[in-house]
This record gives C-alpha cells, structure tokens and sequence, in this order.
C-alpha cells in the first residue's frame, strides 16, 4: 500500500517538488516564479519556513533570495511589469492572489529594510503609527502601553525613554534600525522579513540586532536575507542558498555550513565563486 | 579541493596548513623507522639521534597550531575549509604524539642496546614496518582527500593488533624460561605496546582524512583485535608436563 502511495505522488509531483509534512509549516511556497517583464528572476521555488524559526536567505547578488522574501508580502507588486506565479501560503492562506488584502497580509507579515528609515516624526510617533491605523488600540494610555512595550521587545527602552518625543531620525544608525523593528512588531505581525538589517551597522549595532532577533524568534517567525554567511550561520536555524533564480539547497543552517549537500552551495560559502 | 577560492591567498594559507601536516608526517615515518633500525641493530647513538630529532616535529606542531589559529580567525572558513583545518589541528597532534612514542622506543633501545639480544625484537620490528607502512598510506589519504585509502588503512590495524597480543605471549614465554629476559623482555614489550600506540594513532588520522572528505564519521566500528590485554601464559612449572 505504501509502495502505491509513493507512486501516486511520484506520478502527480512536478520536480523538485517537496512532500506536503503532517506539520505545517509557518510559510508553504509551491512553485513560485516571479518575472520582471520577459526576464524571469525566480524558478519554480518550492520552499517550507517554519513557525519560530530563523530561515536566512543567501546567495551571490541577483539570485533571487531578495526577490523571494518580497514575495512574502507582496512587496513586488509595488515594481512595474512584475508577476508572480506559484503558490505561497501563509497559515494555508494563499497570499499570491489578487484578492488578497496586502494591507492586512503587511500587518501580519513586516519588514525590516537594509537602511534604517524611520518617519520623520518623532520616536513615539514611529512606533504608534502601526497600532494607530491598524485600530490596534482604542485608548491613549492603551497606546502608551503598547509603545513601551515594543521599544522594550526591540531593546531600545532603555535608550529612549527619555527622548520619546524628539525625532527617530536623530538616532544612531544601530538604534533607527531597532527603531524600525519596534515600528514593525508593534502591528503584531506573524512574520517579520528583513532584508539585509545589518549591513549599514558597525559590528556593535550588528550584535545588538542579532541577539535581538534571536530573542524574537520566540514569538515571530523571521526570513533574513543576508550577504554575510558569518551573520546567517549566527542568526538562523535554516538557511536556504539562491543561485540564479533557482533554491539550490535548504536546511539546517548548521548542516549547509559544515557539510553542504550541493557543491554550488560549497563552492559559495568558502568563497570560490560568486 | 574542487576549485580556487576567489581570494587566492586563502589557498596558499590552507596549502600552507597541508604541507606542514607533509612534512610532520614525513618525520614521524623516519622517526619510528630510524628507532626501529636502531633497535634490531642495537645502535644506541642511532637512537639517541632519534630523541635528539623529536623536538622538529614539536616545532611543526606549533607552527600549525599558530597558522590554523590564524586561518581560523581571519578567514572564517566554511565546510570543506573548515573540516580541512579541523582536520590538520588534529592530525598534527597525533603526529607529535607518534613522534613521542618513536622517541620512548629510542630510549628503550638505549636500555636493550646493553642486555643481552633477545630473539622476538625481530617481530616488533615487523610490527613497526607495518605501521610504518600505514603512516605513508595515511599521510598519501590526506594529501590526495583519498577516503577509499583512509579506510584502507583503518582496517589494516587489525593485523597489528593480532601481531601485537602474538608478540605479547611470545615475550612473556621467553621471559618465564629464562628470567635474564625479563629486563629486555619488559623493554620491548613496551615497544610493542608503543608500535601498537602509533597504529591506533594512526587510524584516528585515517578517521579524520574521512571526515573531512565526506562530512560525517566513518559508519561502522573498526574490530578491535588487540587482545593483549587479556593475555595470560601459564607459567610452566604450573603446566608440570612443559617442557
């Protein structure tokens, strides 16, 4: 009997397609292909994030893992001529839909870019806005509340609490970005997709924001693109290598650094290509 | 290695690490065949040579030990780098070891070079021609990332350690008959039990050389035969009818 199931799938299954675990993962990606006009940038992806886990996405620049974490919530529909194909699921939720609310999916999944950029308002301001408009809270001091509390999450109270009201942009550059993550978790979001945090931060600001998202792995599910392999060895549990548009290898962040399953993925993490 | 890395000095350092581990193991083969030599030819100067040599692959040693530290921090390697520095920091403590017991034997043939010759030196020295052997093959796994060989040589052990618990009842015969044996009968012993050292050693680098071509452990346990130490010879007055 079992010998007939594995040939009813074997039959029905695409290549490279990955069978569907009794345990769901947090993000079920089946197929996705993103085009830029006639260029295609992303090749049939198929790929499980799991809930409370770090995934990081490397690869050399160009392929794809940027493309893919933008998929995640929609960011790419914000780009001209661009369209996605395929199938992401977030919770079962297909999200690669046009009927998809992508204000909502944003709130449940957010994001952390590579350069700080805080509103030009100041420090409350920032992180009251999400909670604001999300209807999120229904009184002042509620807010306050849930102010404190994400400026705590994101390890930046302490160095604020006084300066509430004076602008998010006079913050240091390690601070705008834990500013940035305060704004990002205050809407309670599922998911939060950085894209490079740490490249514009001195190896001070950096640590601080790696032992910041591994203290939020508790609670959020994170999807780091990074180009240091040092950064995603540190921070991930998983870790998925992009190569031309194509996931060439997904696992155990501690596997693919020791003892990776495809050469290209060797060959790039010691440095021999990219 | 499959390809050059993109910062070709990252090659030379590791090549560096490489021919360090060459050239220690180099020593440790000449080291032990000279102690050997100068056993079975009872050549107490040969063997002081050979105590004087061992502080060369000490030397080496540290050499590796600071260059891997450095690779290690400058370049942060990754999988097969890695595993190759991994690798070579274990293998060269394995390789002075080696050296040490070459040097024990050297002093123990300073001890034998002044009793009287005892016949089954002969088949320590055997003994130490084997492993001599499995020092070259092993040194050629790592160079060339030769797993197959490794493993070759792991399982040649085997005839070592049955070497060495025959080895073990014929010494103490010979012991038993004639107690003028029993201060060249001990030395050797100890010989033994060093050659039959540098052979487990010898497998463990064998076991590295595995690891860092395939990335995990070598599967299954090697048969371990060396039961020498179990061995007991009855004495012959015991016996009765011996004789």
């Amino acid at each position: 009997m079992e010998t007939q199931e594995t040939a009813a799938t074997g039959a029905a299954a695409p290549a490279g397609f990955i069978a569907d675990t009794a345990e769901d993962p947090k993000i079920r990606t089946r197929g996705c292909s993103v085009f830029y006009g006639d260029k295609q940038a992303l090749f049939d992806v198929d790929l499980d994030i799991q809930e409370n886990e770090v995934t990081a996405l490397i690869g050399p620049s160009g392929c794809g893992k940027s493309t893919y974490l933008r998929c995640i919530n929609r960011m790419n529909d914000t780009i001209d001529g661009c369209s996605v194909t395929g199938s992401i699921r977030l919770d079962g939720d297909e999200i690669i839909d046009k009927g998809v609310d992508v204000v909502l999916l944003r709130a449940r999944v957010g994001m952390v870019f590579q350069k700080p950029n805080p509103f030009p308002k100041s420090i409350f301001e920032n992180v009251a806005y999400g909670p604001r408009i999300h209807g999120l809270v229904s009184s002042k001091s509620e807010l306050e509340g849930m102010v404190e509390n994400s400026l705590k999450r994101a390890g930046l109270w302490e160095e604020v609490k006084d300066r509430l009201h004076q602008p998010g942009t006079g913050l240091s550059g390690g601070q705008q970005q834990r500013l940035c993550i305060a704004r990002a978790i205050a809407v309670e979001p599922e998911v939060i997709l950085m894209d490079e945090p740490c490249s514009a931060l001195d190896p001070i600001a950096t640590a601080k924001i790696e032992e910041l998202i591994d203290e939020l792995r508790e609670n959020f599910t994170i999807v780091i693109v990074t180009h240091s392999m040092q950064q995603a060895a540190r921070v991930s549990q998983k870790t998925a290598f992009f190569h031309l548009g194509n996931l060439i290898e997904h696992g155990d962040t501690n596997k693919v650094f020791t003892n990776p399953d495809n050469e290209k993925t060797q060959d790039y993490i010691t440095g021999r290509f990219g | 290695m499959s390809t050059d890395h993109i910062v070709k000095s990252f090659d030379a350092d590791l090549r560096k690490l490489d021919n360090i581990i060459a050239e220690m193991g180099g020593l440790a083969e000449i080291q032990l065949a000279d102690a050997i030599d100068a056993m079975l030819k009872r050549d107490a100067e040969k063997a002081e040579l050979v105590i004087e040599h061992d502080n060369r692959l000490d030397e080496l040693e540290t050499q590796l030990d600071e260059r891997a530290t450095e690779l290690l921090a400058l370049r942060q390697p990754m999988a097969e780098d890695l595993r190759a520095v991994i690798c070579a920091l274990k293998t060269s403590a394995v390789l002075e070891r080696i050296g040490d017991y070459a040097k024990n034997i050297a002093k123990r043939t300073i001890a034998l070079s002044q009793t009287a010759p005892i016949g089954p030196a002969r088949t320590v020295a055997r003994m130490g021609q084997l492993v001599q052997g499995m020092i070259k093959n092993v040194l050629d796994a790592y160079v060339s990332r030769d797993a197959d060989k490794a493993e070759d040589v792991r399982h040649r052990d085997e005839e070592v350690d049955a070497l060495h618990t025959s080895l073990f009842r014929e010494v103490l015969t010979y012991m038993m008959e004639d107690p003028r044996f029993i201060t060249s009968g001990t030395h050797l012993l100890f010989v033994a039990k060093n050659i039959e050292r540098i052979g487990d050693h010898t497998t463990s680098i064998a076991r590295n050389v595995y690891v860092l071509v395939n990335g995990v452990a070598p599967e299954e346990q090697r048969a371990k035969s060396d039961a020498s130490s179990y061995t007991v010879v009855e004495s012959p007055t015991k016996e009765g009818t011996a004789g």
